[in-house]
């Protein structure tokens, strides 16, 4: 005997659930520009920078910074390709300061903590090395970093 | 089967029966603390107290141990080759082990002895002596890794050494065999009076831990076996025992044993200064070698010393005295206050022991008895503080606590006696499995004991562990000595075999310990300290390789040029600056081992190609997702290829 199958509303609930979410996630994914634009803050990461206050760019503590990143970063860190880790153009634009300096300081906890680091993480396998670096000099590579991104063409959308 | 058959039958199988019963008994009837498991129980992630460094005997290495949960650290190698790490193959290493003798890849380590200042033991150097080709080592104890060798010259078996004065002013070294002197080609049956002792004072210099031989004593032929310095009141002075004061040199074992009394001898080192400052001493030629890690290239230099200074008791009147005690003595160790000098007379069954401030008053008295070759011999009873009458059978090895208490070792009967100074008396006694020699209590020969456990360290094994055929290793036990009553604790396996080994707190060293070699203060003149600074050069036929490992590639990883014939020197920079990301080195036919390099460090891997071919290297210390990938191939064309060299990474 073929009984029709009984009303299922926890079934078409979930539907209903799944289709309005994935509405409003599509609309949140047409709009990223404008929450960044509204000042939506960067994530700054977790680790000892809370805060950095940036001025205009200081040319000793770029100099700085260029001797310390290519003593100990360029073994895996290319500016304009993917190396070992991400290429580092643009990296100012896409991450808060804290949350780079952060990553230079404090590599390992941010890879098993912060959901961008652990993304990371999964994309090149390779931990992102702890250089034992100070604040100073990470504070310096930020600023190399910046000096570096403050060249480069603005991006055409 | 008749009825006697089978009464004998029973009967047998009885007897077997009440025989493994009594022996099983016998092994586990110890006086087991309760509690035992919860006082050696070390939580995961949690730290011990106490770092133990043993040594390794015929390892030629130091073990460290962690107390109380006996978990083995780390092995320091020292003078021995060691292929897990590459001590002693790389080409930076290797100068530590040449000798007047050439290189040695091994020697039998004995006694580890920390540095003290005050009498107290302060966390800096751990220093150990090699007995077979004399020497004594330095180790860092903020790297754990062997800074210095220096050789003792005119000495046969360096086995009363290297026993450190209260501020290691001082370290000593003794001739176990003696040997003629100077060295020459003499009949063996001439031995008595030609063969001669040397007692050597290896000055370190107090802030860089610099040894030098600043002098050596020469004494009469017996057989000079452990020592001990003073400290307090008898500042100033050390005491090594001796045997075969019969001067015998064939079957020791019977004809070094016939007197009733041997010696300890009691040697002032500030009275050979002074008789030193007057020019009494003498130079002479020697050959010793003297081997030092530069730190902040991480390269060994090797030098040969010519000469060293001699000094005869007959040119320095009241330099030393033999002090009688009883048969053939093993050990010989002074109280935290310096005032008791222990001898373990092995042969005996009374422990005798001497008074410093007893021995003054005998020498300012003149309470002599005779002389051996020129040198005093005080009176047996002026000298002697009291006896431990029946102690025990084999006593070999003293230490102490803070409260009066002596620990002894007494092989024979395979137990450690409790006893108190100035009474005498036993007060406990606990039995160890099996054939205890040295024991250790932490700081248990310094002016402060830490009076927690002492640690039996037994030379035969048996049943203590699951078996693994016919070699065992050594087993040592740890016994709680906080309370009245020793309470046995934990056994655990050793490596090699410890003799002597010394331990403290461990915040003493865990503090200093150093993470990683800084890359910026890398001065090795082959180091790439970037990926911009690597290449490959020919120096007629010696290639080098100027290599740099991160995680996880090496750059260069394609080579090209090398030529059979050549001899290629891969000098590889750990870029890292993290702690515990070491990487490895290893190519296809190397003759030496791997090398294993520390983060901001440059070691040297050398290889002769043996064929023409394209051979890879690796690397060998698991360091992270993509380790399997660390790899690169070096190719190897015929002699005569006119191939120039190339290198390159990631094109
Ligand atoms: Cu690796």
């Amino acid at each position: 005997m073929n009984a029709p199958p009984p009303f299922n509303f926890a079934g078409r609930m979930l539907l209903v659930t799944v289709a309005t979410v994935s509405f409003l996630a599509l609309l949140l994914l047409l709009v990223p520009a404008l929450a960044q634009d509204e000042g939506e803050a960067l994530s700054k990461g977790i680790g000892p920078i809370e805060s950095v206050e940036l001025g205009p760019i200081d040319e000793t503590l770029v100099a700085a910074g260029k001797e310390t990143f290519e003593l100990l970063c360029t073994a895996c860190h290319k500016f304009e390709e993917r190396y070992v880790g991400p290429p580092l153009h643009r990296v100012t634009e896409r991450r808060s300061p804290e949350w780079i300096m952060n990553m230079i300081l404090n590599p390992t906890q941010m890879a098993m903590e912060d959901p961008i680091a652990f993304d990371l993480l999964a994309e090149y396998m390779t931990p992102m090395a702890d250089q034992s670096v100070t604040e100073e000099q990470a504070r310096a590579i930020l600023e190399y970093f910046r000096s570096i991104d403050a060249e480069l063409p603005d991006e055409t959308p | 089967m008749s009825k006697a058959s089978w009464l004998r039958l029973i009967v047998a199988a009885l007897v077997i029966t009440l025989g493994v019963v009594v022996v099983q008994a016998q092994r586990t009837q110890v006086r087991v603390a309760d509690d035992a498991a919860e006082h050696t129980h070390v939580a995961p992630g949690e730290h011990d107290d106490f770092y133990a460094f043993l040594s390794g005997g015929y390892s030629g290495q130091i073990s460290v141990v962690g107390l109380p949960s006996g978990r083995t650290l780390r092995t320091i190698p020292v003078f021995s080759q060691w292929a897990e790490n590459g001590y002693g193959y790389t080409e930076e290493t290797k100068p530590l082990l040449m000798t007047s003798q050439g290189f040695l890849a091994w020697d039998d380590s004995h006694h580890s002895q920390l540095s003290q200042t005050d009498g107290v033991t302060d966390g800096r150097w751990v220093f150990i002596n090699g007995n077979n080709t004399p020497r004594i080592a330095r180790i860092d104890l903020s790297t754990f890794e062997t800074k210095e060798i220096i050789e003792i010259p005119n000495t046969g078996g360096n086995h009363a050494s290297p026993f450190t004065t209260e501020n290691s002013e001082y370290l000593v070294s003794a001739t176990r065999f003696s040997i003629p002197y100077p060295q020459q080609d003499i009949p063996i049956a001439d031995y008595e009076g030609n063969f001669k002792g040397m007692i050597s004072f290896i000055a370190v210099e107090p802030d860089t831990g610099e040894m030098s031989v600043d002098f050596q004593l020469l004494m009469p032929g017996f057989d000079y076996d452990v020592s001990h310095c003073g400290r307090g009141p008898s500042h100033g002075w050390c005491f090594f025992s001796s045997y075969n004061t019969e001067e015998a040199h064939t079957l020791l074992e019977v004809n070094a044993s016939q007197r009733d009394k041997d010696f300890v001898a009691a040697v002032n080192w500030q009275r050979a200064n002074e008789c030193l400052a007057d020019g009494a001493g003498e130079s002479v030629a020697a050959r010793y070698a003297h081997n030092m890690i530069d730190e902040s290239s991480g390269i060994a230099s090797h030098e040969m010393l010519e000469e060293v200074t001699l000094l005869t008791p007959e040119a320095c009147s009241g330099v030393v005295y033999f002090l009688p005690t009883p048969k053939s003595p093993h050990g010989v160790d002074v109280d935290p206050s310096g005032e008791y000098i222990v001898p373990g007379g092995k042969l005996s069954a009374t422990i005798a022991v001497h008074s410093f401030s007893r021995m003054l008053e005998a020498i300012e008295n003149g309470a002599v008895s005779g002389d051996a070759y020129g040198v005093p011999i005080l009176e047996f009873e002026s000298v002697l503080a009291g006896e431990v009458e029946r102690a025990c059978l084999g006593p070999l090895h003293n230490e102490f606590d803070t409260k009066g208490n002596v620990y002894t070792s007494c092989f024979l009967t395979s137990e450690i006696i409790k006893w108190k100074l100035g009474t005498w008396e036993i007060v406990d006694r606990i039995p160890t499995f099996y054939s205890i020699g040295h024991l250790l209590v932490p700081g248990g020969d310094s002016a402060q004991p830490w009076d927690t456990y002492v640690v039996a360290l037994n030379k035969i094994t048996k049943d203590r562990y699951l078996p693994t055929g016919p070699e065992l290793a050594h087993s040592a036990q740890l016994i709680d000595i906080s309370g009245d009553r020793m309470q046995m604790l934990l056994d655990f396996p050793t490596q090699g075999e410890p003799h002597y080994g010394q331990a403290l707190p461990a915040e003493l060293v865990s503090e200093n310990s150093l993470r990683i070699f800084p890359l910026a203060e890398n001065t090795h003149p082959f180091a790439a300290k970037t990926e911009d600074e690597t290449r490959v050069e020919r120096d007629g036929s010696d290639v080098h390789v100027y290599m740099t490992a991160i995680r996880s590639h090496f750059a260069p990883d394609v080579i090209e040029g090398v030529k059979l014939g050549d001899t290629v020197y891969f000098h590889v920079t750990n870029l890292e600056q993290d702690w515990d990301i070491p990487h490895g080195f290893a190519t296809y036919g190397m003759e030496g081992a791997n090398a294993l390099i520390m983060p901001g460090q440059t070691l040297t891997v050398k290889w002769t190609p043996q064929d023409v071919g394209v051979f890879p290297f690796y690397c060998t210390d698991f360091c992270s997702a993509l380790h399997q990938e660390m790899q690169g191939y070096i190719r190897v064309s015929p002699a005569d290829s006119d191939l120039a060299l190339s290198w390159s990474v990631g094109e």
